[in-house]
């Protein structure tokens, strides 16, 4: 039985959301449910299931480099009553496989568990075919696919039981380096559907999701050392997005914010500007995430600060778009 | 395959092919997947006449065969035969092709029906099929994995990926029908993509493969019964599209069509023995 305890929150940050989904949580499911099956397109080994598919040779299948296969045989064994999580990067299970995702997953509801890893800007040099922008926004409009988002290490194993007993398909989208900063340094309660207030004072609401929530808690930081104070919301949960939470802030907000490692069309804050504009928005929506384009490669950092999505450049932009209220 | 079983199953054959003709006529101006249809009967006929385990009574039951229908858009065949067996009624078979029926032009997955899989866009059956049949090894489950797909289809990258997959994984419990009618949208499979040998490159994947006249029935009972040990099976149907009706047969252009009256009274005349059908 996993502890949620801070020493290993710890821990698991130091392997990554990647690492402690693949290196922790699936021992913990395996142990849950016996009908569970782990299938990878080749990326057993660096999706860190060594440990795994030693231990569990059963419940482990390499379907080789055919993302599209694996999607297909993964919803044969859901709809014969598996659990099955499926993996590997993020651009390709989403892209390269994206009509089976359509077919199985959203057309026969079968019920498949996809997790993406390395999503947004973090492959670094491996370039922009590894890079995954468009992701949140191609399952979006996919009908009866649940899109879970990870802020940490922490959040990740617990996305990883919470999927489980959840009834349907999902898509999990991992997000940063192997060492992962923490947001969370103490057990709170996760609920699929439902966002986690971070922050709760001030009049400025930041929507984060993934990676972004802990830029974005850094960022609040800086700006309160000039007195602005803001909200922070982590949305884990896109789809289906927490209706009340965006009301809320749309009540009490002068300014909201929405910050993704995505691209800034069709992602997180475009969910968000949707449902502002059907229920009347009261405050401006400051989107940031990554711009619509293709930029020179480089390591993570580098490609965050191109896209301004460093802790300081998140904070300064806020600082800029209050000041023109 | 024994003479009376023969007799009895060509008797089907030619049941659902009256069946099939009278559900495209049903569907008017809207027509329907004629070619790839009619071509498909005898597969249909020899699976559900004999060889597939179903019980309509206990429609979940897991250890029934699977029949996974890959290019699905072979209804006529299909809903035909699902009718024959009594999955679906003849009341309900008059609804094909209704606004809001369950019975479009691709069947959709409703195990109530029988209906395994969902058809519709090509490749998409074989790599499920392999999962169901991955499932019944590993639950020591006692079915047969059936898939139907079309020699078109085979254009698809995930049908090689599959067949990979099912040999890498040793499926004995799975069966790929191949319907090679040789016809596809815009021409012959030959012209728009040469597959060359499909029962060499099968057997190069590692498949136990059959290559016979998909449309004698005797010829798909034996090849259908005997199955390989430790290895998957392919059977290369080699069938004529539109078979059966003269003025369908070998052109692309029925594909997808609608029959006028004195056409389907022209194709039905061309029917042997049965000339009409009594629903189940």
């Amino acid at each position: 039985m996993l502890e949620f305890t801070s020493v290993n929150f710890r821990t698991w940050a130091k392997l990554g959301q990647r690492g402690a989904f693949f290196g922790v949580a699936v021992f913990e499911l395996a142990q849950k449910y016996p009908n569970l099956m782990i299938l990878t397109a080749d990326l057993g080994y660096l999706s860190g299931l060594e440990r795994f598919m030693n231990q569990h040779p059963d419940k482990f299948l390499n379907i080789g480099i055919a993302e599209q296969n694996m999607i297909g045989v993964s919803a044969g064994l859901a709809d014969e009553g598996n659990l099955v999580y499926a993996t590997t990067y993020a651009t390709f299970i989403t892209m390269r496989s994206c009509e089976q995702v359509r077919h199985y997953l959203g057309y026969m509801q079968s019920n498949v568990r996809i997790v993406g890893s390395g999503a947004g800007l973090v492959m670094g040099f491996s370039g922009n075919t590894h890079y995954t922008i468009e992701d949140i926004s191609m399952i979006r409009a996919i009908p009866n696919i649940t899109i879970l988002s990870p802020a940490d290490a922490t959040e990740s194993v617990k996305v990883a039981l919470a999927s489980a007993a959840h009834n349907g398909p999902v898509y999990i989208r991992l997000t940063g380096e192997l060492s992962n900063p923490m947001v969370y340094k103490e057990d709170y309660a996760f609920e699929i559907g439902k966002a986690v207030t971070i922050k709760d004072t001030g009049d400025i609401t930041i929507f984060a999701t993934g990676s972004m929530v802990y830029n974005a808690l850094k960022a609040t930081e800086l700006l309160e050392q000039k007195n602005i104070h803001c909200r922070l919301v982590n949305i884990h949960t896109i789809k289906p997005i927490d209706l009340k939470c965006i009301a809320q802030a749309n009540q009490h907000s002068k300014l909201m914010v929405s910050v993704e490692e995505h691209n800034k069309m069709g992602g997180l804050g475009a969910t968000i500007a949707e449902e502002l504009t059907s229920m009347g928005a009261k405050a401006p929506l400051l989107r940031l995430g990554i711009d619509d384009t293709f930029r020179h490669v480089g390591d993570y950092k580098y490609n965050l600060e191109q896209n301004g999505l460093l802790p300081e450049q998140i904070a300064k932009s806020i600082e800029k778009r209050i000041l023109s209220i | 395959m024994e003479k009376s079983l023969e007799l009895s199953t060509i008797g089907l054959a030619n049941k659902l092919r009256v069946n099939s003709l009278e559900m495209a006529y049903g569907t008017g101006n809207n027509g329907s997947h004629l070619g790839g249809g009619l071509s498909t009967i005898e597969i249909f006929a020899t699976l559900y006449g004999s060889l597939v385990k179903y019980n309509t009574q206990d429609a979940f039951n897991p250890d029934r065969d699977r029949v996974i229908v890959s290019k699905g858009h072979c209804v006529l065949a299909y809903y035909s035969a699902l009718n024959y067996v009594g999955f679906i009624s003849g009341e309900e078979l008059k609804t094909f092709e209704v606004n809001g029926s369950f019975l479009h032009g691709h069947a959709t997955r409703d195990l109530s029906r029988g209906i395994e899989f969902s058809g519709g866009s090509l490749g998409m059956g074989l790599p499920y099929a392999v999962g169901v049949a991955i499932a019944g090894k590993k639950r020591n489950r006692n079915y047969h994995v059936y898939v139907i797909v079309g020699d078109g289809e085979c254009n698809e990258g995930s049908v090689w990926e599959s067949f990979m997959s099912a040999s890498h994984n040793q499926l004995d419990n799975f069966t790929v029908i191949i319907d090679d009618n040789k016809l596809q949208y815009d021409g012959e499979s030959e012209k728009v993509l040469n597959l060359g040998s499909l029962q060499n490159k099968l057997e190069a994947f590692g498949f136990s493969t059959h290559n016979i006249d998909g449309h004698n029935v005797a010829q798909l009972y034996d090849a259908l019964t005997k199955k390989a040990q430790g290895k998957p099976n392919a059977i290369i149907a080699n069938t004529v599209k539109g078979k059966g009706v003269s003025f369908m047969e070998h052109k692309k252009e029925w594909h997808h069509s609608r029959l006028t009256q004195e056409q389907f009274d022209l194709a039905i005349s061309e029917q042997p023995v049965i000339k009409t059908i009594s629903h189940a």
